[in-house]
């Protein structure tokens, strides 16, 4: 837990988090606006935004088409000439309608330009499976996003790294990515009532230990954090790092952990193969090298479109008791 | 040149002639098996049952079954998240979707689509979408495959007004157009995309759209299945004699949720509407009044044909309860062909 976060003295959860550092934000500078599917009267399907057309109208908070390539293009242009958009895509499998907005528009446009052109925008939107809605409703498609150099991609893991990062990137001169977990809206936890922000390409360490580091992304961050526990009652102590961004990625951090237990799993939601679990696990390989006492393991989700039928989709994402599981085996404790 | 924008359906009263009365009595039936059906699906949700969420068609039944009597048993349809009533009208059985639904081994997809993702290449449906849009490319591509193989299919694709947002829909009429491809499109208004109404997020005439690439365009009253049929059966007919593609407008009204879920919906539409469609345009209700009416059935015949549906549906349930879920060794089958 961050040291900030460990002092506030109230606790509210991750949808209220997201809420309120857009509020905060829309407050602050008049050119901030959300665009999306629903956002308005209905504050999104899963509730996020609820509120919010109330205090900044229609205007400000405005209902699109069901036109993802659409107004995704719209915020790049708003962007380029003054405005600081929050693009809403409800589902991180509906990116790829907007991806060229995304990836040929609004992530090369100030370096095409020679520096002259910018967009600065957010793309809020989520990843996560197991909520049983079957594979164009489930997917983890950060890393796609982190291939793309001119895109920032944030990850947050709790309420408080929420609110803040999402102020950063709002603030931020460049197209973002963020990315929350479904599953994790009604998670509740310490965020001070008072501002601050979260600077980009600085991981936390959600937890201290000494024998194996556990790198977590988004989602798998709580996953982790079980794995810890578990491991603990084997005398394994585990530290688990957040990376809370992709790009840009604080390498040192978690090389420097690396080095200090020796082996590491890197646990992230996204499809294991070329995905960050691999990006990562060479980041810690490069670095840690002559450090390490066991090879660096990926676990992400397989390498499968994500089934509906529950007997199947909790097979396809890490659990607790299989990170820790492979955690005990690097250990050399079978 | 003759316009080719839109108008009413009229010509009811001829097309009709000619149709059995065997026939409308299978179109009760397969209208009261989706509705009766969905009840169910929305028992099994309440009951916590069913793993995840479905998009109730009930109140759309004339659509799909009007639609697709229509057509041959080899057309092809493309579904929608909604897409229930277009699966069993086109031919899907109760007992498999229900397993479907449940995630077991028997359904549709072995469990792995769901709700959202009913596939039956035998009855020709090529799947339902949870992609708003998403079957539009598939839909029109089905067109140009049965052109080039000369096989006389025709392809129906089904989607809500929402899917006139997304941008693809408009590549594939001119391609549809250009190409004189044997595609309808089937624009479903229910009047809500989601939490929205239709009208907030569509510029213009809805009518207008078919009419810039040259697409012939009829528009139904889409709770009354004679009027539904009819018009399909004509524009059908147009397609598969080569004029091209056609733009088909059925409106209509979705009498629960967005999803089983969405139970608190005053703030989008009001109770007042609910109840004057469920009260006035039920189309059960108005194809049962015709048809007594017209002495085509008598109450009875209903009334028998309504427990039919309700015994075929328990039945269906219980087969699914009892259904195994899919052996682990299933998650990575399938992912390549
Ligand atoms: C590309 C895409 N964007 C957004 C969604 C989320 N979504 C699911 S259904 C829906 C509304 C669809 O409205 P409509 O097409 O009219 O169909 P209806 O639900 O009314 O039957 C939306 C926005 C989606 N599934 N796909």
């Amino acid at each position: 837990m961050s040291m900030l976060s460990a002092v506030a003295d109230r606790e509210i959860t991750f949808a209220q988090a997201v809420r309120e550092a857009l509020a905060e934000e829309m407050r602050r500078d008049p050119t901030v606006f959300i665009l999306g599917e629903d956002v308005a009267e209905a504050g999104t399907p899963f509730k996020v935004l609820s509120g919010l057309v109330e205090e900044f109208g229609p205007e400000r908070v405005t209902d699109t088409p069901i036109s993802e390539a659409g107004f995704t293009g719209i915020a790049v242009g708003a962007a380029m000439t003054g405005l600081r958009p929050v693009v809403d895509i409800m589902f991180g499998d509906f990116l790829p309608l907007a991806m060229d907005q995304i990836v040929n528009q609004a992530a090369k446009v100030h370096y095409m330009s020679g520096g002259k052109l910018r967009a600065p925008m957010v793309v809020r939107t989520n990843l996560g499976a197991t909520r049983r809605s079957a594979a164009q409703h489930s997917q983890s498609l950060h890393a796609l996003l982190s291939h793309i150099p001119g895109l920032k991609v944030v990850l947050p893991s709790t309420p408080y790294d929420a609110k803040g990062l999402l102020k950063t990137a709002i603030r931020d001169e460049n197209p973002v990515v963020f990315f929350e977990d479904k599953l994790m809206f009604q998670l509740k936890g310490p965020v001070p009532e008072g501002e601050y922000t979260i600077p980009f390409g600085v991981a936390d360490v959600k937890r201290q230990g000494t024998d194996i580091t556990l790198v977590a992304t988004s989602s798998m961050v709580q996953v982790a954090l079980d794995a810890a526990r578990i491991l603990e009652k084997d005398g394994i102590s585990a530290e688990v790092i957040d990376p809370r961004t992709t790009v840009p990625l604080d390498a040192r951090t978690i090389v420097e952990s690396a080095k200090k237990t020796g082996r590491a799993i890197v646990v992230d939601e996204g499809h294991e193969r070329y995905g960050v679990t691999a990006e990562i696990a060479s980041v810690i390989a490069e670095g840690a090298f002559y450090h390490l006492d066991a090879p660096v393991r990926r676990m992400g989700a397989m390498n499968v479109p994500v089934p509906f039928s529950p007997a199947l989709e909790d097979l396809t994402v890490p659990t607790g008791e299989r990170v820790a599981a492979t955690a005990r085996a690097l250990c050399g404790r079978t | 040149m003759r316009r080719t924008a839109p108008r009413t359906e009229t010509q009811q009263a001829d097309t009709l002639q000619g149709v059995a009365r065997e026939q409308w009595l299978q179109m009760y039936e397969q209208m009261i098996r989706i509705r009766v059906f969905e009840e169910q699906v929305n028992e099994l949700y309440r009951s916590a049952k069913m793993p995840g969420l479905a998009h109730l068609y009930s109140g759309q039944e004339a659509s799909a079954v009007g639609i697709c009597q229509a057509l041959r048993p080899d057309d092809y349809i493309t579904s929608t998240h909604r897409g229930h009533g277009h699966c069993l009208a086109k031919g899907a059985r109760v007992d498999l979707m229900f397993a479907e639904l449940l995630g077991k081994t028997p359904g549709y997809c072995r469990g792995k689509g769901g709700s959202m993702h009913i596939a039956d290449p035998e009855a020709g449906n090529l799947g339902a979408n949870a992609i708003v849009g998403g079957g539009a490319g598939i839909a029109t591509g089905a067109a140009l495959s049965a052109k080039r193989r000369g096989s006389g299919q025709v392809s129906v694709c089904f989607f809500g007004e929402g899917a006139l947002g997304q941008g693809v829909l408009y590549e594939v009429m001119n391609m549809a157009a250009l190409w004189t491809l044997p595609v309808i499109y089937v624009c479903e208004n229910n009047l809500y995309n989601e939490y929205t109404h239709y009208s907030e997020v569509t510029a213009g005439e809805l009518r207008a759209r078919p009419a810039a690439f040259g697409i012939r365009c009829a528009e139904v009253d889409g709770q009354d299945v004679r009027a539904v049929y009819a018009t399909t059966r004509r524009v059908v007919e147009q397609v598969r004699g080569g004029e091209g593609p056609a733009f088909l407008i059925s409106n209509t009204y979705r009498f629960f949720g967005h999803h089983v879920g969405d139970v608190n919906r005053a703030y989008y539409r009001s109770k007042d509407e609910e109840q004057e469609w469920k009260g006035q345009r039920d189309p059960l209700a108005i194809m049962a009044g015709w048809l007594t009416g017209d002495g085509i059935a008598d109450v009875g015949t209903l009334e028998e044909i309504e427990r039919r549906a309700r015994a075929e549906v328990a039945s269906g349930v219980e087969f699914a309860l009892a259904a195994p879920y899919p052996d682990p060794g299933e998650v990575d089958q399938h992912v390549y062909a």
